[in-house]
């Protein structure tokens, strides 16, 4: 019995676990291509150690990133759905949205490619796949991609949600790519996570470069005048620094060692309009 | 199979070097659910010891409350514990959402049913008549307490292993109160999910290994004791 209460009060010593936080913290609701490229692993100590503010990243989809800010339960956003972001920013729970970079979605399937999308223009693709009745993997779970998807079928004039056909994973972009490349289905996924997961996938990249298929991430700071707990200064210092030149040529070089090709590309200053030109 | 190969081969070369972020996340595991286990143990035995020796009406219905809570799904525990900590939920002044102390608290909302329940049974499979005997030795009541808690450590001891293997290994509820961040409150569970995701698996099945090694070492120093103070 003795040595049940060595380890209890050693265990206290050494682990005596620390509940305050000594550095202010921001916290950051983003979509899960950023995180699960690595990006953010790039950026974010370089902004830590400059401002001394505390980075809480917090990875979902874009759909939840947006609900949190709209309850004030994050500071800063970085998003992809710029739909709902023009919509977030009207109704007053954002402020100064901008933009940061883009990449493009693209569609992937097995290399057999039974419905014959090779060289389609998206939407005829997604006919296609409709027509042949093949396996479809839907993110499902209110991200950016998938809200991109769903105006993809709209614009396709299909409505695939009750079909067999298609199949939503509710999970992110890595393991919905992994779903589909298992299953030899067919996906939208952005280039981004494709090339960073391109090795452990049997997937091949059957549609894209359409202007329909870009992917734009913006940044936006949620409303301090309409959350007063929310950290504005901390959410405008990360605003600016992921807009401003360092971040921006990190961004630009991020990944083209390891994959042979950035996976986004830096957009600071410029207009939604402008790209994919 | 390569891949396990692979996995199996990553998990070594990270032990042996002592990689500082591997390092780092298990020490966060331990220290998270050690504390989260130690928690629900002082409240567990308590409670369970109190239900034990009490009679009360509607007991019967509270110990079916409590076995059921031994089942409690992390997520649904995560969910709610977030819900709580938000800035605009109600303890929200508090401001530990994605933090340790967090997860510290969603694990232990998961592990004290857990030793509540089995502590409930250890002590109502004593002897009946134990009690009485101590009594009508001359203890006091907070004595008999004593000696009934201590008469049941051995199935108290596998209580704590019940408790720290539910939230060493559970990963919804930590993922979803703490956010896996990294350096901060990433730990074995949830960094295994996210490798994963990243399609980095044997990163993932290393981390499982590491994960499972030290469950393992920490059960076998609990189940020496325990073996080693059994009666007769």
């Amino acid at each position: 019995m003795k040595n049940t209460w060595l380890i209890i009060i050693l265990y206290l010593i050494i682990f005596s676990p620390t509940l305050g936080e000594a550095r202010k913290s921001i916290i950051l609701a983003t979509t899960t291509s950023t995180q699960d490229s690595g990006l953010l692993d790039v950026l974010i100590p370089i902004f830590e150690k400059k401002t001394g503010y505390f980075v809480k990243t917090i990875a979902v989809g874009s759909g939840l990133a947006l609900a949190l800010g709209q309850k004030g339960e994050a500071d800063v956003l970085l998003v992809h759905s710029p739909a709902d972001e023009k919509k977030f920013v009207a109704e007053g729970y954002g402020i100064n949205r901008r933009i940061v970079m883009h990449n493009d979605f693209i569609i992937l399937g097995p290399a057999e490619d039974p419905a014959k999308l090779k060289g389609a223009k998206p939407a005829e693709a997604l006919k296609k796949i409709a027509s042949a009745g093949s396996l479809f993997l839907s993110r499902g779970d209110n991200s950016g991609t998938h809200f991109k998807e769903k105006a993809l079928w709209k614009a396709s004039g299909l409505n695939p949600e009750k079909e067999k056909w298609y199949q939503q994973t509710g999970l992110g972009m890595g393991q919905t790519l992994s779903v589909a490349s298992e299953k030899k289905g067919y996906t939208l996924a952005d280039r981004g996570t494709y090339l960073a997961l391109k090795k452990t996938l049997h997937l091949v990249n059957l549609a894209e470069g359409d202007a329909i298929l870009l992917n734009i991430y913006h940044v936006i700071e949620v409303n301090p005048a309409k959350w007063p707990k929310v950290n504005a200064a901390g959410a405008k210092a990360f605003a600016d620094f992921i807009i401003s030149k360092e971040a921006q040529e990190i961004i630009k070089g991020f990944g083209v060692n390891k994959f042979g090709s950035p996976l986004f590309f830096p957009d600071a200053g410029k207009k939604e309009k402008e790209l994919g030109k | 199979m390569d891949l396990i190969f692979e996995g199996v081969k990553k998990a070594f070369w990270l032990l042996v070097t002592f990689d500082p972020e591997v390092l780092s996340i298990t020490l966060l595991s331990l220290r998270v659910s050690g504390t989260a286990t130690l928690i629900s143990l002082i409240i567990g035995i308590s409670v369970g010891t109190a239900l034990a020796l009490a009679e009360f009406p509607g007991k019967k219905f509270l110990v079916s409350l409590i076995n059921t809570g031994m089942g409690l799904p992390p997520v649904v525990v995560g969910l709610f514990v977030t819900i709580f900590l938000w800035r605009s939920g109600p303890l929200g002044f508090l401001g530990i959402l994605y933090t340790p102390a967090a997860m510290i608290l969603a694990q232990a909302v998961i592990a004290t049913p857990i030793v509540t329940g089995i502590t409930l049974a250890a002590i109502q499979a004593l002897p009946k008549n134990l009690r009485l005997q101590i009594l009508a030795l001359g203890a006091t009541r907070f004595q008999m307490v004593w000696i009934l808690v201590k008469e049941a450590k051995l199935p108290l001891l596998a209580g704590v292993m019940a408790g720290f293997g539910g939230v060493i290994s559970e990963v919804g509820a930590s993922i979803m109160v703490g956010g896996n961040i990294k350096g901060y409150s990433r730990v074995l569970t949830t960094a295994t999910v996210m490798e994963t995701s990243r399609g980095n698996f044997d990163v993932a099945i290393a981390l499982g290994i590491i994960l499972l090694l030290m469950a393992y070492f920490i059960n076998l120093i609990l189940t020496q004791i325990q073996q080693r103070e059994r009666p007769r």
